[in-house]
Formats: structure tokens, sequence, C-alpha cells
């Protein structure tokens, strides 16, 4: 065993632990950690990096709308910005506070509310149609590659107005960008070489002239053209699409499409009820969620769970750990598509709370209600493969076979 | 503790007795209340937990926030000047409140 660096417990009082989140162990399967974090306390110390964590879904969602004491500006993942120099321009929106992150969110929330997803919902289902048409025909396929990274990669980059061209490329952005809330390790190494190619071609897709006028990323720039933002700032917001729109919703379509495999009974239910779509993609966040983990700092020195945290201090929240915490849920270890899990914690909480959740919610719900109305069953063909990432729950291939009705 | 009454568009009145602090929609989530879907949790985010306020009780929350006022904009059902996300409405100790719900929700 490789000996590591162990950081102690700033007091004798609070559990440590010698979990390592980013290991390939930990990372493969996340939940007897998870566990043990849970049992541990509401807050506990992780020897590995010197970090706090918070496992329990009462402490994550505590901690998640306290965004004064636990601020975003020094960075969500494991760095520290106020110490350390951040690896690209921080977002300004994901690594802001108030009132950076209040103008930023506004603009944002409003280009991606509720109503704008009446207006794109058509054309959202008719590409879920299509895909599903297509797949049918083709019977065995890899859910990842074939569907999970298809559909988002097809109406997300459409609707903000990007060309056809490359857009895989954006696969490889995501990727780098979850990977790089964690530690510097081999994971993230190998994420950041793949991405260096295309590094370019992301910074320049954010300009205005290579964006559809009407699509989600001009409305940004309308923004800055009313004064509500700086034209310094639209690029940067568009790249905010860029790197949160896409990995994220192909994992929460590639989990829930593992999920509902695994379990035949469930699928049947979704077949039985199509209007059931919706539920299930919630409840497939909850059971195995997208996006796991993130960090926040403490702004100054606060008791936080009746323990003291210093200023400074990193503190890591288990989303998908809340998710399956047995004090907030009943059998939280059951798969169940009508569960209906308001409060689930996979789009975090509070001010942070993903602003795309919408767009999120409405392709999940698009792409499994036109799987169900089409495929009686879905049935693994081979090994589910995993996509190992510091941040996020990944499936690099799901070999399954679609068998219509 | 504090008590939240819902009137549903057909009449029927569901009364909850509930902690101060707590909000119009997870008292109706975790009660498994139909008219209320909440799905984003309370970030008011999805516009899923309209409310009608009684008149009498609108002057006893803060007024809506920008971004309740902008999700606002996006309920399925009438907006009226009543109008609120109830994820935004948490009761005091002592509270007795009165809301309607509406046709729909999504």
């Amino acid at each position: 065993m490789q000996s590591i660096q162990k950081h102690e417990a700033p007091d004798s009082s609070v559990p440590s632990l010698d979990i390592d989140p980013f290991s390939d162990d930990f990372l493969t399967n996340p939940y007897p950690h998870h566990e043990r974090m849970r049992e541990a306390g509401e807050l506990v110390w992780l020897e590995s990096y010197g970090i706090w964590a918070s496992a329990r879904h009462n402490a994550v969602r505590a901690g998640l709308n306290d965004w004064e004491n636990f601020i975003s500006s020094a960075g969500v993942g494991l760095a520290n910005f106020r110490t350390e120099k951040p690896f690209r321009p921080p977002s300004l929106i994901l690594e802001a506070d108030p009132p950076q992150h209040t103008r930023s969110r506004t603009v944002l929330a409003r280009i991606l509310s509720p109503r704008a997803m009446q207006q794109v919902r058509e054309t959202f289902q008719q590409q879920a149609e299509i895909l599903i048409d297509k797949l049918v025909d083709q019977g065995d396929i890899d859910a990842v590659k074939d569907l999970s990274e298809v559909f988002p990669l097809k109406v997300f980059p459409d609707a903000v107005g990007l060309t056809e061209s490359n857009r895989e490329n954006l696969l490889l952005y995501g990727n780098m960008v979850f990977n790089a809330f964690g530690p510097r390790n081999h994971i993230f190494l190998e994420a950041v070489e793949r991405y260096e190619p295309v590094r370019e071609w992301i910074m320049n897709r954010c300009r205005r002239e290579e964006l559809r006028p009407g699509g989600f990323g001009d409305q940004i720039y309308q923004a800055a053209d009313a004064g509500e933002i700086s034209y310094e700032e639209a690029p940067m917001l568009v790249r905010s699409f860029l790197s949160a729109g896409v990995d994220t919703t192909v994992n929460g379509i590639g989990n829930a499409l593992f999920s509902l495999a695994s379990h035949p009974e469930q699928y049947a239910k979704l077949v039985a009820r199509p209007d059931l779509a919706r539920p299930a993609f919630e409840e497939g966040l909850r059971f195995e969620s997208a996006v796991q983990t993130f960090f926040r700092t403490v702004h100054r020195s606060v008791e936080f769970c009746g323990l003291p945290m210093r200023e400074n201090d990193k503190v890591l929240f288990f989303l998908g750990a809340a998710n399956r915490d047995p004090r907030q849920w009943k059998d939280p270890d059951v798969f169940d598509i009508e569960r209906k899990p308001v409060g689930h914690m996979a789009f975090g909480s509070g001010i942070h709370g993903c602003v795309g959740q919408a767009v999120a919610r409405l392709e999940g719900e698009l792409i499994l209600s036109a799987l169900a109305r089409r495929v009686k069953k879905i049935e693994f063909t081979g090994e589910p493969a995993r996509r190992l990432n510091n941040t996020l729950r990944a499936f690099d291939s799901l070999p399954m076979r679609l068998i219509p009705h | 503790m504090a008590t939240i009454k819902y009137i549903d568009p057909a009449g029927k009145e569901t009364v909850l007795s509930v902690s101060a602090g707590t909000s119009v929609m997870q008292a109706a989530v975790n009660h498994g209340l139909s008219g209320i879907v909440g799905e984003c949790g309370g970030s008011a985010m999805c516009a899923t937990c309209h409310v009608y306020v009684d008149e009498h009780d609108l002057a006893k929350f803060d007024p809506p926030g920008a971004p309740e006022r902008e999700m606002l904009e996006c309920t399925t059902a009438p907006l009226r000047d009543n109008s609120r996300l109830g994820c935004q409405l948490a009761v005091r100790e002592g509270d007795m409140i009165t809301v309607r719900l509406p046709e729909s929700q999504q």
C-alpha cells in the first residue's frame, strides 16, 4: 500500500476517516464509503486531503443553503482559489458569490426557465422520437454512445445555437471540467490530455458570431446589449452552458437507463404508464446521482453540526450520499419510479441549485417516454463499463438490446 | 407550531399542523397532497408549487423576491395578485394560513 500524507483533524472530538473519495475504488462503488461517512457523523474529517465531508441529507442541505458561510468564489473543487491559482478563469456563476452570482444567475435562469422549456419542448420531443425510432431499428445498442450521449448533444447545442460539427468535443470539455474539481490524480491528468487539443475550439464557440441568433447563447449576448451583464461576461456565461449542459444530462440519462435495465419490473411500470417518465428520471437522479459532489470553502471560522470549522477549510458535500440517507428516505437503496423524491440533492440546493434543471428534466422525461412508447423491454447484452470521473457518476458503455412492442 | 389550510379547486380542505419554518410547499409534499408538485425541492426553479394565498394572509409573508417573481411568470395556471410559490412561504410560530391550489401545476 502506497503511503500517503495524513492530515490530522483540527480537534480530537471530530470523527476522522481514512477514506479517499477520489480513489478508483471509491469512485467505482461509492456506496459503502458513503454509508461509513454517514454513520460516522453529520460532519466528518477526511485525513486523505485534510478536508471536511458531509454525507447526511440534513447536513448537505443545510450546508448548501448557507452560502454566506460556505462560499463558492474560492472554488467548488478541492483547490482553494484564495491560496491557489484557479485551473481556469473561474465561472461567473458556479464559482461566484452574490452579487456577481446573482447577476449571472438572473440572466441564465430566465433563458432556461420553465416557460422557455415550453417553447423548445416540441422540438426536443421530435428529436427524441427520431432517435428512438432509429435505435429500435438497430436493436442492439450501446446506450451511452448511441443514446445518452447522442440525445443531449443534439438538442441542447441546437437550443444554445451551435453548429452541428465537432460537438463531441463538448464531452471532452465537460469530462475535464468535472474532473478538475478533484485532485490532480491520474483520472484528471488523462482528461486534461484528451481535452487540450479541443480547448481553442471550445473557447471559439462562445463568441457571438458563432451562435445562432435567438438561441440560448445569443440570448446571453442580448442580456449584455440590455446592460444586465457586461460584454466581457457574456462569453464566460456561454462557456457555462457548454461545460455544465452536456456531460451532466448525458450521465443523468445514462444512469436512468442503467437503473431501469437493472430493474425490469420498474421498466415494465414505465411501459404501462409512460406518464411516469418524469418521476422515473427524477428517481434515477436520486438513486444514481450524475453529479456526486461539490466543495465549498469556509468563509470565516464557524461552528457547523457542532464542530469547529476554520476559515479557508474546504468541505465536500456528497449529493449522492444525501440521496441515499435512510434518515431522509424510506428504503433508500430501492429504485422505485413512483417514489416522487422531492428534496433530493442531485441538482444541489439553495442559490447554486442547478440553473439548467428544467432542461435536464425535459430531456430526461422526453427520452424515457419515447423509449417506453416504442420499446417493451430493455436487456443488458454485456457488462456495463464505468468511466471514472472525480465528480460525475458515469458510464463508458451500456450494451443493451431494445425489444420493441 | 403553525396551521396551514389548503383548499383544492374542488373545494376540498386539508388542514396541516406544521412546525415553524416549514414552507407551504414542503408541508404539502411531506403530507402527500397532490395539488402541489414542488419538483425542484424549493429552489424557486420550477413554478410547480404555485398557490393563491388568502387575501388576509398575504401580508404575513415578505413580498416575493426577484427569483420568485421571475418564476411566477412561468406558472401554468393563471397568475393573480395573490399568487405565490409555496416553497418561498415559510410559516412562523402561531401562523394560521389559508392557501388555494390552482387547477394545474405542470
